[in-house]
């Protein structure tokens, strides 16, 4: 008996390691990316952008606030249309610890200047001219938007246009206490 | 669990063909063979052992070999099917609509049925994958389900074996020595140790041996498979393998995806044709030129310690590296190949500030479009103030001109031309074979001159930690193959009797015509009575009967 016990444990553990591998393998080819670094949940890469007053902004340096860090071109439609309610909210929600810092994918400064001060964004503007922020977050499609929880892991990632009232909603969840 | 008892004593567990101690046959099935079935050595299976538990029956499933060579002959039909038609990773459209199109398009019905049942994308399917993994785990578990009871029995090994163990293998002789009875043993001893055979010694009994690591060999080979699944599957586990295409634009510097904190400029593209006339098969294709060289000159930068991504400034150059294809720039495991190439991007335009009436410039304004400027001034007090510009210029949207992408493909520009007789300015749209003056008529235009283009190089970044890993698979592998296909376990069993008698039985898995050739130096040295091959004897048998039966 006691070998037979021993038996189907062997075999039992065998076969269960033989599942997870297998479980891994196939999530990971099916879903085809890479088993994404960052997600939610994950700790947000520290970054440091230059804005457009030259002012330098680091993550690590905003802990204890919501961070939201929107990746957008001139280009984009749908990150124009987001961007006069995502103005409004960034003056709701400046005195209750929510940053928002937009970052341009590689453009002329020109055109982004000339962009931001078309559109009255008040917030801060970096242009990312090295991609290396954009690589780091392995940006696809614009406009993306990463939420990050004052705790400096990531809340939500969300890709495309978002409405004011779930800009509002996911800036809310990120509130410091 | 039911014990079949030999008549040596010995408990055998079910499903035991031959005596695990003396070597009698144990089954009526072996019992009525003339030889015996040397298999595994005659051992019970161990999936054959037990079979109540579902453990135990996914256990059986994945053991057994006609599973396995079905899932041997479902893999290959599947992996060929998809070579039928390009998979979707080869066609370069984006969008699942333009693939569909694309595969009626060009393959018609057939090829609209096969991106409907998802063949053109099949290696990365669901039920492919498993598959393979389900192959993957029947070796496993058909490895350790006989290669385990193999190793034990043969460790096992008893020198001193039954009568009718000895009577039934291949090879048998019995009868008295021609000469030096008393001495045949340690004859038979010195022989065989002389032949390198392993030689052990029980009484009046011996076991030589010879080769056994071949018997091995499957299973070393299975381990070599193994290792490869799990390289592959690696590929999955970040840090293990990076798979990334980059663009780069001439003078661009960029962040080099899957490589963190380097980062890689374009110092120059460099596409180089053969200036021969066209000539033999070039002139039948109607190709013109043919291409020599497609060369990126890079310069590798590295960011400072602790710096994090966005921190471009103070980068610290690694290296200079001339990429040509198939002589990517590598750096700690990381290569960059040369990929791909686009020409003649526009890069810099160049107006002139033109008086209408009579095509007099009053100076050129050339415009970086990855950096323009608020305002050009020129040395006689004229002015070209930028107020917009639109590099992929796609239309106006309510009054505002608009861009579809952020490539220049299409350039406009807004200008306010200030001079001399217009210091006001004057407002001018430029595009590409359109001019808009939204006051009226201007009195000077933005004249275009000349352009100056660069070239942007497609590369490829790769980096993988599990090529080691692949090779010691690979290596494993062959090894197993070689060690089960040019070596042999052969065994020889000699015991001799109270009254001189010896009995000689031998076993090989491969290769009995250089069993029998050590027999013979056997016989030789150790005056041994002639050995018969049951197996041949029984054919000639056959043979025979059959020639009677035709004769009669």
């Amino acid at each position: 008996m006691e070998k037979k016990r021993k038996r189907s444990v062997t075999r039992g553990i065998i076969l269960a390691i033989l599942a997870i591998a297998i479980g891994y393998t196939v999530y990971g080819a099916v879903t085809k990316d890479k088993l994404e670094v960052v997600k939610a949940g994950a700790q947000a890469p520290d970054f440091e952008v230059v804005d457009l007053n030259g002012e330098k902004h680091r993550l690590k340096d905003y802990e204890g606030k919501g961070v939201v860090l929107n990746f957008w071109g001139t280009w984009c439609e749908p990150c124009e249309r987001e961007f006069p309610a995502m103005t409004r909210q960034y003056s709701a929600f400046a005195n209750k610890g929510v940053q928002i810092i937009a970052v341009n994918f590689a453009q002329s400064e020109f055109e982004v200047k000339k962009y931001v001060a078309n559109m009255g964004m008040t917030f801060p503007v970096a242009i990312d001219k090295t991609k290396s922020v954009f690589t780091a977050y392995s940006i696809g499609p614009l406009p993306t938007s990463i939420f990050i929880k004052p705790d400096g892991t990531i809340d939500r990632i969300i890709t495309g246009e978002m409405s004011e009232e779930k800009i509002a909603q996911y800036m809310e969840s990120i509130k410091p206490e | 669990m039911n014990i079949i008892l030999c008549e040596c004593g010995h408990e055998n567990p079910e499903g035991t063909n031959l005596c695990q101690k003396c070597g009698s046959p144990l089954t009526l099935e072996e019992k009525s063979k003339k030889i015996a079935d040397m298999r595994y050595e005659g051992t019970a299976i161990r999936s054959k052992t037990y079979n109540k538990s579902i453990i135990d029956k996914i256990w059986n499933f994945f053991s057994s070999v006609k599973v396995g060579i079905s899932l041997i002959i479902i893999n290959l039909v599947a992996a060929s099917i998809g070579t039928i038609l390009p998979q979707e990773f080869y066609v370069s459209v984006a969008t699942d609509a333009e693939k569909e199109k694309y595969y009626s398009d060009v393959y018609g019905w057939f090829g609209e049925i096969y991106y409907a049942l998802g063949l053109s994308d099949l290696y990365s399917s669901l039920w492919f994958q498993i598959l393979v993994l389900m192959l993957g785990v029947s070796i496993i578990i058909a490895s350790i389900d006989r290669g385990i009871p193999l190793h034990k029995s043969l460790k096992n090994q008893r020198v001193k074996r039954h009568t009718s163990f000895m009577k039934r293998q291949r090879i048998y002789s019995e009868g008295k020595p021609s000469e030096n009875t008393d001495q045949t043993l340690q004859l038979a001893e010195q022989t065989l140790k002389n032949l390198k055979y392993n030689v052990r010694r029980e009484d009046d009994a011996i076991l030589a041996e010879r080769g056994r690591f071949s018997r091995y060999g499957a299973y070393i080979n299975h381990v070599g498979l193994i290792i490869f699944i799990i390289a592959v599957m690696l590929h999955l586990v970040p840090g293990f393998y990076v798979d990334e295409s980059i663009w780069l634009r001439e003078g661009e510097t960029r962040a080099i995806p899957g490589m963190d904190g380097y980062f890689l400029k374009n110092d120059q593209f460099i596409l180089e044709t053969y200036d021969n006339d066209p000539q033999g098969e070039q002139i039948k294709q109607g190709i013109n030129v043919v291409a020599k060289n497609y060369q990126t000159d890079v310069t590798l930068y590295k960011q400072q310690e602790n710096a994090v991504p966005g921190q471009a400034e103070d980068l610290e150059e690694v290296k200079q590296f001339n990429i040509r294809v198939n002589h990517p720039l590598k750096h700690e495991g990381y290569a960059v190949y040369q990929m791909d190439f686009r020409l003649n991007e526009i890069k810099t335009m160049v107006f002139d500030l033109t008086l209408k009436e009579t095509e007099e410039s009053l100076g050129q304004v050339s415009i970086d479009l990855t950096n323009p400027q608020d305002e050009y001034l020129l040395d006689n007090g004229a002015k070209v103030e930028l107020m917009g510009f639109y590099p992929d210029f796609s239309g106006f949207k309510e009054g505002v001109p608009q861009t579809a992408t952020q490539t220049p493909n299409n350039p406009a520009f807004i200008f306010k031309m200030s001079t001399p007789e217009k210091p006001e300015g004057e407002t001018s749209f430029v595009a590409i074979q359109q001019t808009l003056e939204p006051e009226g008529n201007n009195m000077y235009k933005m004249k275009f001159a000349n352009v100056e283009t660069r070239h942007m190089s497609g590369l490829m970044v790769r980096y993988d930690r599990t090529i080691p890993l692949l090779i010691v698979g690979a290596i494993i592998f062959m090894v197993g193959v070689v060690i089960g296909s040019y070596w042999n376990h052969r065994r020889i069993w000699i015991e001799q009797l109270e009254d001189g008698t010896v009995r000689l039985a031998a076993h090989t898995n491969k290769n009995w015509f250089g069993m029998k050739k050590d027999l013979d130096v056997l016989k030789k040295h150790a005056h041994i009575p002639q050995y018969v091959d049951q197996l041949e004897s029984e054919n000639n048998e056959h043979v025979e009967t059959e020639k009677d039966g035709k004769t009669l």
